[in-house]
């Protein structure tokens, strides 16, 4: 199977960067420190075949922060699951490439792959109750990052685990280290889980849905946080998530999933105000406004599929009011995968008709 | 659909038939309060203080009205929703509906109540029980309440039901399981309105969901809302939500409600430090408003509703506290600002930024 997204994926690495966006608009250039190539995740159990990934490339630059955007099953976390090696292989079956600062993770041993989860990717979830061992302190487990990577000894750890707690801004962290995840409220397990994951000052920080579990006044405190985080280490950061507005609010660029795929990439300018997927168009349309009543909301009819039984053609034309059958030659939604193509000067989209979107 | 509104012949009690002349709303709330006892020891239980879950709320919804009930997790929300619909017994104060108070109700009155005021969840997974069809889940209320379905006419009713709330008919015996998450909400929608109610209680319906499914049932709210001129309590913490569905918004802290007003002077004229610091943290999806609104973020957590400040609740964490907020219980009343606050420094302060503020 040759995807589309190849071909795009492909001109990316050999170094036309010219064209990305990721080259005008992040506040800091460069090499990518990550590079995602045609990644495929598959998992093959009883039953169908259950496709999760299906082609997705992304490069992200150090200080960049690069959103994947997308609803329940669109496979945005298993991407990122995939990337920091935690799926289970078998049941998941992952090809294409996961380069970090050039070297393709997936071709490494586990050793070499260990060394880079840590201080080169690591990762926090949505969930920090679930993520978090009950059974150990908070600085054990903030320490065993010291611990295990760098063999530290067990009282520096506790100390290097209380300088971290000091700088996510748990208050008096000399008295709370030794406390356990239940004594702490949701924003501050969260900033448990932050602490862990800068403890070996990382390259890239994935966050997946850090703060879907959280009220919005925590989830306000919590992107503070990231953000100066970000600022002062110079990280990337993937923040995946499903919320428009926390994607508008910190991120540089915008990677748009549906059904295993990217379907659109750009900055949050271009990708927000003139949308040139219909998907992304009709997300933008479903979600009601702070600032006014609003006018009747416009949702995208039906639900995303199956990722065991992915439409042909375009995965979104079941959805889309805009999906047609080809004739005289233009491309046939229903059977015409539409590969990830430039559409305008650095942005890009995977539909046959992003044209007539953009342009009237 | 004039035929799911046909309704069972029903006993008047002197206070419904003073409320019928009055032109008093459906529903009024007043001093409302459940205090959950907090227990110690095993065998001999010794109660050493109480949850004030909710501690002296008042509200109004009327007929044909979308009340909005909006506060972060453990402000005490879910447990009105409750009380509302007797399965809990309040502590103080009293509900009425139609005059009448749901406490004092037994026998056919409640049973009568509890058909009016129906239910709609916040999980769509644990609320139905998978063992029954969505046709039998539907109709499950009229093996209690047989007088408003006649036997005879229940399959075309159900198929009624089904399709009215934008189900294919012919799903009626399908299992849970083989519904998606908005599919199912549906199935939930149509057994309340398999009751014929006059107010539905929805807590949190729509935050299980995905934008473009969220989308899809707040419009089947208010399209049922205007075909059959339902109530509804509208029970969330998405804010954006709460304003595109309600006319009228009550902000809830630490069991008090905090302010009120309709959705343009809750949202446009926010009063109450705490409306201003909620609003201020809600992450807007245009790129226009980014960074234009002013943020105000606040420090700590929310304090334990089992111990909570003496006089203004909110003083601990309020910018604006002086010593008269430790002393003084605010009321919740209009200080000038156009509608009631409770706060005693209440001052109109826009945060949330709009497009009208935008130059050009």
């Amino acid at each position: 199977m040759t995807s589309p997204v190849h071909g795009s994926a492909g001109s990316h690495a050999a170094g036309t960067r010219t064209d990305d966006a990721t080259a005008t608009s992040s506040p800091r250039t460069g090499a990518p420190v990550l590079e995602v190539e045609d990644l495929r995740v598959e998992f093959r159990s009883r039953g169908p075949v259950v496709n999760a990934v299906n082609g997705v490339s992304y490069a992200i630059a150090p200080g960049e922060t690069m959103a994947i955007l997308g609803e329940s099953g669109c496979g945005k976390s298993v991407s990122a699951q995939a990337i920091m090696g935690i799926l289970d292989v078998p049941p998941a079956h992952i090809t294409g490439a996961i380069r970090f600062e050039g070297r393709d993770m997936l071709q490494m041993g586990a050793e070499d792959q260990r060394k880079i989860r840590g201080p080169g990717v690591s990762m926090i979830f949505q969930d920090a109750l679930s993520a978090l061992n009950p059974v150990y302190s908070v600085g054990d487990q903030i320490g065993e990052m010291f611990r295990a990577h760098r063999g530290t000894s067990k009282k520096e750890a506790k100390d290097r685990a209380v300088e971290l707690m000091d700088r996510v801004r748990i208050p008096a962290a000399r008295q709370r280290v030794d406390d356990y995840p239940h004594q702490f409220s949701g924003g501050m397990r969260q900033r448990v889980m932050i602490a862990m994951a800068l403890a070996l000052d990382p390259k890239v920080l994935i966050a997946d849905e850090p703060t879907t579990a959280l009220d919005v006044t925590v989830q306000a405190q919590v992107m503070d946080l990231l953000k100066d985080l970000q600022r002062d280490t110079g990280m990337g950061l993937i923040l995946i998530t499903h919320d428009l507005g926390v994607v508008n609010e910190v991120a540089d660029r915008v990677a748009v999933m549906y059904a295993g795929k990217v379907v659109e990439t750009g900055t949050i300018d271009d990708v927000f105000t003139r949308p040139a997927h219909p998907y992304t168009r009709g997300l933008m349309s479903s979600i009601p406004v702070l600032d006014g009543k609003g006018q009747r909301l416009n949702p995208i009819v039906g639900a995303p599929p199956s990722l065991a039984r992915i439409p042909p053609g375009c995965s979104f034309h079941p959805r889309c009011p805009m999906a047609r059958r080809g004739d005289g030659g233009r491309p046939d939604c229903t059977s015409d995968v539409p590969p990830l193509r430039e559409v305008a000067a650095g942005r890009r989209a995977a539909c046959h008709y992003s044209e007539e979107l953009l342009h009237g | 659909m004039a035929e799911t509104r046909t309704r069972p012949e029903r006993r008047t009690s002197e206070a419904r038939r003073r409320w019928e002349g009055s032109g008093e709303p459906l529903l009024q709330i007043r001093g409302l309060a459940k205090h959950f006892p907090l227990q110690q020891g095993i065998v001999f239980k010794k109660t050493v203080g109480h949850v004030r879950a909710v501690d002296g709320v008042d509200l109004t919804v009327d007929r044909a009205e979308t009340v909005g009930l909006v506060g972060e997790s453990g402000c005490g929300k879910s447990t009105v929703s409750k009380l509302l619909v007797a399965l809990e017994r309040p502590t103080a104060g009293e509900i009425l509906y139609k005059g009448e108070d749901v406490s004092q109700m037994r026998g056919s009155a409640l049973k009568d109540y509890r058909r009016e005021v129906q239910m709609i969840f916040q999980d769509p997974y644990s609320s139905l029980n998978p063992r029954m069809t969505a046709g039998d889940i539907v109709a499950e209320g009229w093996a209690v309440h047989p007088d408003v379905a006649p036997r005879k006419g229940r399959d075309k009713r159900i198929r009624d039901l089904l399709d009215r709330v934008g189900l294919n008919a012919d799903y009626a015996n399908r299992y849970p399981h083989q519904f998606s998450g908005g599919q199912r909400q549906r199935i939930g929608i149509a057994r309340a309105l398999a009751m014929s109610p006059e107010l539905i209680v929805c807590d949190e319906p729509v935050s299980a969901l995905d934008v473009s499914v969220q989308a899809q049932v707040m419009n089947l709210l208010e399209d049922l809302q205007t075909d059959l001129g339902l109530s509804y309590l509208f029970i969330a913490h998405d804010l954006s939500v709460v304003r595109h569905i309600s006319h009228r918004v009550s902000v809830m802290y630490l069991g008090r409600i905090v302010e009120t007003g309709t959705d343009a002077d809750v949202y446009g004229h926010p009063s109450h430090p705490y409306t201003q610091a909620l609003l201020s943290s809600v992450p807007v999806h245009e790129p226009a408003l980014r960074g234009k609104g002013d943020r105000i973020l606040l420090s700590g957590d929310v304090p334990s509703p089992a111990n909570p400040p003496s006089g203004c609740r909110f003083r601990t964490r309020c910018w604006k506290a002086q010593d008269v907020c430790a002393e003084e219980d605010p009321q919740l009343r209009d200080r000038g600002q156009g509608h009631p606050s409770a706060c005693h420094f209440a001052e109109d302060h826009q945060v949330v930024p709009t497009t009208d503020d935008l130059p050009g």
